[in-house]
């Protein structure tokens, strides 16, 4: 490894208002390397998350390219820049998501590096643990590359805290945009809950539920009470009960919430996988052999259409 | 317009895989293979494109060993016109597969390039991305919906919270999503009839001298168990139980 090359680049993921939450799990798996972490923040008009992101204890420098190409960050555009920066690193990693998903294969392909994905924790010589087959199956694997490229799996790594003492921002000059992609447009599901990803309780819906009023009735007034994101899983995203933006697992979101309520849901491995580092998980199901309850600290076996308004009940009925 | 459909063979999505005695490997001895499933969606798309007027041809490409012609046959079957098969002994990771297809988009001339958006095997998601990089071509992952008009790829793309509509000039990279569409079954006599059909082969160390795994597999393991809890009889049980043992306020 070059000596010159001793620094971790995070590529920052934002909204435009504020940094996702995987930001600060991915400042915090950066410590393992021991050296300077680097932020990088791509945007447009996006000071304040430049800001944001230079406030994070453990980062040594936020580097900032304000483009018009940046307001919604194609991954041409991204991964070029990338790419041009990245011999100045040993590690570049960011929290696994459909943003990271979409850049950094094509930013470690310009860069002639072989990328891990989803990575659940770190080892020493450049060796990492990833799931693979939905979860089913752990591996343990080394790099060969100099520079390593890296998502991880958010929910793995605790969250680095804020510091009082802001971290230098540099602003650089963003390349000129790829003429070949261009934005068209963006439908954000509109939502009064908290976002899935970073919910502190997440109620999801199986195929069970029967209709997408179904789901909504049954569901979304206990999610009100509990200040909580709902989920889905893929059966009920495919039969159209739910959006598939809040579908939970291998495909899906990675969720890892304080309570996880699973209504109706039959506990398929791809998407326990997206769940099961949650704190606590209620299950609740007909079925008493359901795989869902090998995984739920408390099941509770019985008709969710009777269950999940009692419980809604029960929770109105506190002081 | 040709498109180019990339395949990869896997472990059937309904088989549970097992580790090795040794924990070497997974055990893939006489499991069931299938075609990724993601990439079942790309070839579907293929063939309504060519079903709209818009494709001429679609030519299905996998790499792998002479077993691996199976997948080609079933695409074949679903309703693809030629089938290349990238002949390699050895494991292939996506960088090296990128390389690979990038050198048979060179020799096809492909307008747009269709992959899944990630193999159920090894659950990477690269491989698209990577052979756009590697083309310079413009990309469109994770698409829920794909339309050609003139020479633009109109792509609808699964983001998280939502999605995203991106315009991308062809030639392109799209990778497809479950959500796409739903693909057809495979008739007896499509698949008589693509048993018929030549495969096509190139040797992969003809198209790249560089596919030599860059990871190296130490170990695999079934992951740790999530200790089961208990059952409760009752939502008032339920709730006693998550205030006094866990602590949470309901």
């Amino acid at each position: 490894m070059s000596t010159t090359a001793n620094k971790t680049l995070i590529l920052a993921e934002h909204d435009g208002r504020s940094l996702s939450e995987g930001v600060y799990h991915a400042v915090a798996a950066a410590a393992f390397w021991n050296q300077p972490v680097e932020l990088l923040v791509l945007g447009h008009d996006a000071n304040s998350i430049a800001q944001a992101a230079a406030t994070i204890q453990g980062v040594s420098r936020v580097i900032y390219s304000d483009s018009t190409a940046f307001a919604h960050t194609l991954a041409e555009d991204a991964a070029k820049l990338i790419s041009q920066l990245g011999r100045d690193y040993s590690v570049i990693l960011a929290a696994h998501s459909a943003f990271s998903r979409n850049i950094l294969p094509r930013a470690a392909a310009l860069l002639d590096v072989a990328m891990i994905s989803d990575v659940l924790e770190i080892q020493a010589n450049q060796t990492y643990v990833r799931a693979v087959y939905a979860g089913n199956i752990y591996t343990t694997v080394q790099s060969s590359d100099t520079l390593q490229i890296l998502t991880i799996h958010s929910s793995r790594f605790p969250q680095a805290a804020r510091t009082q003492a802001p971290a230098e921002i540099d602003t650089i000059a963003a390349l000129p945009a790829t003429p070949a992609s261009r934005w068209v447009s963006e439908f954000r599901s509109q939502s009064e809950r908290p976002p899935l990803s970073s919910a502190k309780v997440v109620i999801s819906g199986g195929r069970s539920l029967g209709s997408a009023e179904h789901f909504e009735q049954i569901l979304a007034p206990l999610a009100s009470k509990l200040g909580a994101a709902l989920g889905a899983t893929r059966a009920a995203v495919d039969a159209g009960f739910a959006p598939n933006d809040i579908q939970v697992g291998q495909t899906g979101v990675t969720v890892a919430p304080e309570l996880y309520i699973a209504v109706g849901v039959s506990g398929a491995v791809q998407h326990t996988y997206g769940m099961k580092d949650s704190k606590v998980v209620v299950a609740i199901n007909q079925d008493p052999d359901a795989p869902i309850f090998q995984v739920a600290d408390y099941g509770l076996v019985g008709d969710l259409f009777e269950v999940v308004p009692s419980l809604t009940a029960s929770i109105q009925s506190q002081p | 317009m040709k498109i180019l459909v990339a395949v990869k063979r896997v472990v059937d999505y309904n088989v549970k895989v097992r580790v090795k005695a040794d924990g070497s490997d997974v055990d893939t001895q006489g499991v069931k293979m299938s075609i990724n499933p993601f990439d079942e969606n790309a070839i579907e798309e293929a063939i309504r494109l060519k079903e709209k007027g818009i494709a001429s041809e679609i030519v299905a490409v996998c790499i792998g060993n002479a077993a691996h012609q199976d997948v080609l046959r079933h695409a074949l079957a679903m309703g693809a016109d030629r089938a290349v098969l990238v002949e390699n002994e050895s494991e292939v990771q996506p960088l090296a597969v990128a390389k690979l297809l990038k050198a048979v988009v060179e020799k096809e001339q492909p307008q747009l390039i269709l992959l899944g958006k990630q193999a159920v095997d090894d659950d990477a998601g690269q491989v698209g991305q990577m052979l756009a990089a590697l083309l310079d071509y413009p990309q469109g992952t994770f698409a829920s919906a794909i339309e050609i008009a003139g020479n633009e790829a109109t792509v609808t793309r699964e983001v998280d919270g939502g999605t995203e509509t991106l315009a991308l000039q062809l030639p392109a990279v799209v990778t497809t999503d479950l959500r796409l569409n739903a693909p057809r079954f495979v008739k007896l006599p499509n698949l008589m009839m693509a048993k018929k059909k030549i495969i096509e082969t190139l040797a992969a160390n003809t198209l790249s001298d560089d596919i030599t795994p860059r990871v190296r597999l130490l170990r695999v393991a079934e992951p740790p168990a999530r200790k089961a809890g208990i059952k409760v009889n009752s939502v008032t049980e339920l709730l006693e139980k998550l205030r006094a043992h866990e602590g949470i306020s309901l």
